[in-house]
């Protein structure tokens, strides 16, 4: 039992961080139908700035407010730079483009921070707290906590905002939004800083327990995808429930089965979820267009 | 000139004129190669190898050279990329006509550019880590870092001396890991310890507590070591001390250094693993025949960069101080004789370890290279010789 919870624990810290990952993921979808390959660089910007700053002794709250706005102008300008100007360019060509964009950002952040890994300090101590046997870290708590925050907080924006149902607008039919005066570029604009700010906190989160380095971003982007495609893409619930899905599986098939198998029994649980549900979990609203 | 009629390739023949023509100037610089890794996922291993090459080609030449003729080092950044490593290792050899070669910072550019140097009969001092490199042994091929099997047999000697006889091993699945892993395995036997819990991780991963679960659940072991690289060690020295493992824990030379320190925090406190002297340079007693090379190594190198030394950069220390004695004692700069020359080494030391080359050894290094440190109060204090 204890070993189970702490698989479970184990599994819940890492899959947080693939379901905010997707989520951004899921936000520039459906605004676009682009898989942005920079969303992995956003939680590095935000991680990275903040361990800087914080070193050049700005006080850690405002240390990572800076980062995450930092991390927003850079979306924009991802978007500005590199997305709009090809615009009306098929979504393959603009994937391309983000790939590129996110190889981009890497090199720059090399020259900006350097190439070592970084650690931030626990928000509140490193003393593990056992729960039934099985112990899990007080930052593990932030991370999920911020998690169910982030997850909330996009949830309000896309149900009770203007902004929000815009972008739902968007996401169901490009054309009919643009035709009730909808500004599908705004949106798309909107979508990209929003996934920004999502993906910095969620560095700033997860740094003090996985470390940071300028090219940490593209492990996380590819495991962000595998979640956004298990929860279905396109659905913001659904990037939630297979990014957690996804870490639990790893953590159990680490923990169960054989470590050295652990990411091929994920994968191939995804596989089989896509032999049944080829929409993905929660996906499927997108068949009916041809 | 009985080279250029055994080989018709064209870098050996050019390679040949330009000696000839080398020696007819006394005062031309001599052409020294290297293709590291001084940018991208390696850039760790390959930016203080790098920096470590112009100083000391720079202190050299100040000093006068080599026999009287300078050194001109022509360097490649190869990204990590092994397929740009044998563009530029051709380059070397046609373009560059090099007299020997330094460098080969991963096992995987290392093997990518093994062969050119090999059919153009050229030196080649890698300063990779893996075993394969040198095994089997190939007439033109040396490597200045300890293997992984070396730090292996520092790590159960150092086990056996405390009487454990079960242990478990947690391995990245890096190609360090893997490769130091499967060494482990190979040695393991001979010093009477078994493997009872035998786990890995991605060398990505962020959370390795249900592998360490697993170890913990099994029954009877004495301690745990981890072959590892990068940030992975790190992360599981963490989760060790989060599930309240008491077990004593080794980590591996691939994580000797003070970042890992930085990064693992309070977690690294009792940690044990294997080093090159380089990491205690002032902590060695004055009798140790090491200490002032890597003395003097640190504080040139620290005054030159800013930065704290690196085993790494060491190692590229090394492979050119190899080179150079080479180029000294046959007062020559022709391939096959500062082959002959780097392999008929003996006793050289180094900042990695005393050097004895032999005919079916070129790594020339054993047990005695490694000290079995314990980091105290987030320090590395010297627990064993290693030998």
């Amino acid at each position: 039992m204890a070993e189970l919870l702490q698989f479970v624990f184990s599994g819940l810290t890492v899959g947080a961080i693939y379901a905010i990952v997707a989520l951004g993921f899921t936000l520039v979808y459906n605004a676009s139908d682009i898989v942005n390959f920079a969303q992995g660089e956003f939680v590095m910007i935000g991680g990275l700035a903040t361990v800087f700053l914080v070193a050049a002794g700005i006080p850690l709250p405002l240390a990572a407010l800076i980062a995450i706005v930092s991390a927003v102008i850079v979306g924009l300008l991802l978007h500005r730079l590199a997305i709009e100007p090809a615009h009306g360019a098929t979504p393959v060509t603009l994937i391309i483009i983000t790939i590129g964009a996110s190889i981009f950002i890497r090199g720059v952040a090399q020259i900006v921070f350097d190439k070592q890994f970084h650690k931030l300090q626990p928000f509140t101590g490193e003393t593990p707290i056992a729960v039934l046997g099985a112990t899990i870290l007080p930052q593990s708590l932030w991370v999920l906590g911020g998690t169910l925050v982030i997850v909330a907080a996009v949830f309000w924006f896309l149900e009770r905002t203007v902004a929000g149902k815009a972008l739902r607008a968007t996401a169901a039919n490009r054309l009919a939004a643009r035709l009730v005066g909808i500004d599908t570029t705004m949106v798309l604009m909107l979508a990209f800083g929003v996934s920004a700010a999502i993906g910095a906190i969620a560095g700033v989160l997860v740094t003090p327990i996985t470390f940071t380095r300028y090219d940490v971003g593209t492990i996380l982007a590819l495991k962000g995808f595998a979640a956004a495609m298990l929860g279905g893409m396109g659905s913001p619930i659904g990037s939630v429930v297979g990014g957690l899905l996804l870490g639990l599986l790893e953590s159990l098939g680490a923990g169960y089965i054989s470590s050295t198998y652990k990411d091929a029994v994920a994968f191939i649980a995804i596989l089989l979820v896509f032999f049944v549900m080829p929409q993905g979990l929660f996906g499927g609203r997108h068949i009916e267009r041809v | 000139m009985t080279r250029a009629s055994k080989s018709l390739r064209l870098g050996a023949i050019a390679a040949t004129f330009a000696l000839g023509l080398g020696s007819a100037f006394a005062a031309d610089p001599i052409k020294i190669g290297s293709v590291v890794s001084a940018t991208g996922p390696a850039s760790f291993l390959g930016d203080p190898e790098a920096r470590t090459l112009k100083m000391q080609v720079e202190a050299i030449n100040k000093a006068g050279g080599v026999n009287g003729r300078p050194l001109e080092l022509v360097l490649y950044d190869d990204g990590g990329d092994a397929n740009k490593a044998r563009t530029f290792a051709t380059r070397l050899v046609e373009d560059d006509k090099v007299v020997a070669m330094v460098g080969g910072t991963t096992t995987g550019t290392t093997m990518a550019m093994i062969p050119v140097f090999e059919d153009a009969k050229i030196p080649f001092i890698s300063l990779a880590g893996a075993i394969e490199i040198v095994e089997p042994v190939r007439a033109y091929v040396f490597k200045t870092p300890q293997t992984d099997k070396v730090a292996c047999e520092a790590i159960f000697a150092d086990m056996q001396a405390r009487g454990f006889k079960k242990i478990g091993m947690i391995s990245g699945t890096d190609g360090f890991g893997k490769s130091m892993r499967n060494q482990c395995m190979k040695v393991v036997g001979s010093f009477g310890i078994e493997v009872a819990a035998d786990e890995s991780y991605g060398p990505q991963d962020t959370d390795m507590t249900p592998q360490l679960t697993r170890i913990k659940n099994t029954d009877g072991i004495q301690a745990v070591v981890n072959p590892g690289f990068g940030q992975g060690p790190a992360i599981v020295t963490r989760n060790y001390a989060q599930l309240g493992i008491k077990l004593p824990f080794y980590q591996s030379h691939g994580v000797a250094s003070k970042s890992f320190i930085e990064l693992a925090g309070a977690a690294a406190e009792g940690v044990r693993l294997p080093a090159g002297a380089l990491l205690v340079a002032e902590q060695l007693p004055d009798s140790d025949k090491q200490k002032k090379i890597v003395v003097d190594y640190k504080k040139a190198y620290e005054a030159a960069t800013g930065q704290p030394v690196s085993t790494f950069g060491g190692y590229a220390y090394d492979g050119l101080a190899i080179l150079v004695n080479a180029i000294e004692t046959t007062k020559s700069t022709d391939p096959q004789k500062l082959r002959d020359a780097i392999e008929g080494t003996n006793g050289f030391v180094a900042t990695t370890g005393v050097f004895n080359f032999t005919k079916d050894d070129h790594m020339g290094l054993d047990r005695t290279a490694f000290r079995m440190l314990e980091i105290k109060n987030g320090g590395w204090t010297i627990v064993g010789s290693g030998s």
